[in-house]
């Protein structure tokens, strides 16, 4: 199932300066019952979200009427713990398409690309010009470019550069995914199979 | 001559393509699903038509939704029986052994597989599931996926990956009394932080971590992912093969001889370089216990929480938590405490916590889930009269699963209340919606469970 082609953006940002944040809090266990992968945006970060009674909790980010966006700009290490791919469905499916933070945990980096989700990672620095930046601005609008590897804030002139893999990079701008490339090497992982015996 | 790690060796065996500029193509050896991150991947596969190209190769149990009572009876949760009845669907249609309610094998799967012998040295085994890494402690390359991943496991029997760089901790020395591998593990994240294993694959190594039994060396593996690492492994040794021996999926015969031979070479050559090295002294460490919502937020039992001011996020923790910087946690009431799960719900683990309990009675204010990881853990434990000690001690036994690990089955702590629990994560509501969990091992569990507040389980064994 390939999805759709990462084209570049311009989006306003929601900010969520806090670290560690994990797919416990991103996610839920409680609402991974499903055995189809169908509205996971409504249980985003639930917890934080909505309070016993699910009422909205006025003071947290994604209920604040100031921040709106396609962008999530999160505290370092942000995805850490499960493997739960529910963390990322649900944040593509709120609407997100790029995370950017300081520090993105493994599985769930692996999980935002095989989702069309941009895992951007900055320097501890420059996340903390962007945090200033969207508090004191929340309009601020953020430009996604995949193909020169750049986010940029045109008006304060801010142009950070990230780093992402070529293959994983023309993945998203094709729209292809590692399952379609993993089948037209089936003859090889064949050969693999056979070759193997004693493999150390 | 050579300077590869033990993971350079099992990793570079497995790849079967080199993406340029890209990931690997990695083979993998033992797939294990579960009832929750598969059916998507089981429904996205055949939305292509397709069928799982090795059947033989993944295994299947149920663990995270099924109750840790009645389980003869049918699941009450809708939703749980639900994914669980699918995974039973899915798994007869494309020819995949499943060990059900029903089967002596169920479990946790991370404590079925090395129990069944399915895991072994050298083996490249993923599951959907984070704590996948517990296999390396059999001297695997273990390591969770996602969903996607799993469905490409299904389809091709590989995942694309870019190969994780590599670290090794050392451990030397003597344990000091009540220190368990658990104890080891909280003692090294507090020290790398719950993100200072990101991108690295770690060898554990030293002869403490050698002094290990097998299942202290699954716990410790258990809780790698917990420091961000994709994995942690410990080179396989004459404790491994004894381990491994005359289990129900393990080699036999002249199949044994040859891989012995083939396991013997598992390990870093003496020139390998690492990308990173950490070295720590077993007599540096105490029984631990955590005290935020990370596992990284750990400290001695005895000690008290630092300051760290300036950190929100470290704040937002310990307001969670209901603590404040510069306290002790000694002497704090519980109210829950919960001794098992895939990090500690084996039978040594039982063993430890009866060993503690006996003659004791549990507090009043406690309640207390003992629950096994397998049912064979669980046969074991009324086998060697584990039982008759929980019980004369006030405990019951529960059947297995990974119950109050995740509050995602029945078993949940309540908002607000104190667990202390042998699993492996203390998130915001990981044990269920407002739920304060601290992380400690079976001992301090023990230990709690019979005082009904925080105590130094050195106390209680002298
Ligand atoms: S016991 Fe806990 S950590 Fe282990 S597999 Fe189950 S839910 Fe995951």
């Amino acid at each position: 199932m390939s999805f759709k082609k990462f084209k570049e953006f311009t989006s306003t940002v929601v900010p969520l300066a806090t670290e560690n944040i994990d797919t416990d809090q991103i996610i839920p266990a409680r609402f991974l019952k499903a055995v189809e992968r169908k509205g996971f945006g409504e249980k985003l970060f639930h917890d934080w979200r909505y309070d016993e009674k699910g009422n909205k909790i006025a003071s947290f980010e994604l209920n604040d009427q100031r921040y709106s966006g396609k962008i999530l700009l999160a505290g370092k290490n942000f995805g850490c713990g499960s493997s739960r791919e529910h963390a990322a469905w649900a944040l593509y499916d709120y609407g997100f398409r790029a995370i950017i933070s300081s520090y993105f945990a493994d599985i769930f980096t692996n999980n935002a690309f095989n989702n069309g989700l941009l895992p951007i990672q900055v320097s501890e620095d420059e996340l903390a010009v962007l945090m200033k930046q969207v508090a004191d601005e929340p309009d601020s609008m953020i430009e996604v470019n995949l193909a020169h590897q750049k986010i940029i804030i045109t008006e304060k002139k801010i142009k950070y550069s990230f780093e992402i893999n070529a293959y994983k990079k023309e993945c998203l701008i094709k729209g292809y995914d590692d399952f379609s490339y993993l089948q037209s090497m089936l003859t090889d992982i064949e050969k693999y199979e056979q070759s193997r015996n004693t493999a150390f | 001559m050579e300077n590869n790690t033990l993971f350079d060796k099992i990793w570079d065996s497995h790849v079967v393509k080199k993406v340029a500029g890209g990931p690997n193509v990695l083979y993998i050896d033992r797939h294990y699903i579960h009832e929750v991150t598969s059916p998507v991947a089981f429904g996205n596969l055949e939305g292509r038509g397709l069928k799982v190209l090795r059947p033989e190769k993944t295994i299947a149990t149920m663990d995270h939704n099924i109750p840790t009572e009645n389980q003869h009876l049918p699941i009450q949760d809708l939703l749980s029986r639900n994914q669980v009845e699918t995974l039973e669907e899915n798994c007869k249609a494309h020819g995949i052994k499943l060990f059900d309610l029903n089967h002596d094998n169920l479990g946790i799967v991370h404590v079925i597989g090395p129990e069944l012998g399915l895991t072994q040295p050298g083996m490249t085994v993923v599951c959907g599931d984070s704590h996948t890494s517990t296999h390396g402690a059999l001297g695997s390359v273990a390591f969770g996926i996602g969903t996607s991943e799993v469905e490409m496991v299904f389809g091709t029997q590989c995942i694309m990956q870019s190969k994780p760089k590599k670290m090794r901790i050392s451990i030397n020395g003597n344990l000091n009394k009540a220190v368990t591998s658990k104890d080891i593990i909280l003692y090294i994240i507090s020290k790398i932080s719950s993100s200072g294993g990101t991108g690295y694959f770690i060898e554990f190594a030293g002869n403490t971590i050698r002094n290990l039994s097998m299942e202290a060396r699954m716990s410790l593996c258990n809780m790698s992912i917990e420091c961000g690492a994709r994995g942690g492994l410990i080179a396989p040794d004459q404790l491994t093969f004894e381990y491994l021996k005359g289990k129900d999926y393990s080699p036999s015969g002249e199949d044994w001889k040859k891989k012995i031979m083939e396991w013997t070479l598992l390990k870093s050559d003496p020139g390998a370089s690492f990308d990173m090295e950490y070295s720590y002294e077993a007599a540096d460490i105490f029984p631990m216990i955590t005290y935020g919502t990370n596992p990284g937020m750990g400290m001695d039992i005895t000690g008290r929480i630092p300051h760290n001011n300036a950190d929100e996020s470290f704040k937002k923790a310990l307001d969670y938590m209901g603590f404040e910087a510069g306290e002790k946690l000694i002497g704090k009431p519980v109210d829950f405490v919960f001794v098992g799960s895939c990090t500690n719900g084996r039978i040594e683990d039982f063993r430890m916590f009866a060993n503690l309990v006996k003659g004791r009675k549990k507090a009043d204010n406690i309640t207390a889930w003992i629950v096994p990881g397998s049912k064979s853990v669980e046969k074991e434990i009324r086998k060697e009269g584990i039982v008759e000690i929980l019980e004369n001690s006030g405990f019951a036994l529960r059947q297995p699963g990974c119950s109050a690990c995740l509050a995602m089955n029945d078993d949940k702590v309540p908002a607000g209340n104190y667990a202390v629990s042998t699993s492996n994560r203390n998130f915001e509501g990981r044990q269920g919606p407002g739920a304060r969990t601290l992380l400690a091992s079976p001992l301090v569990a023990a230990a709690a469970a019979v005082t009904g507040v925080i105590t130094n389980p050195v106390e209680l064994l002298e």
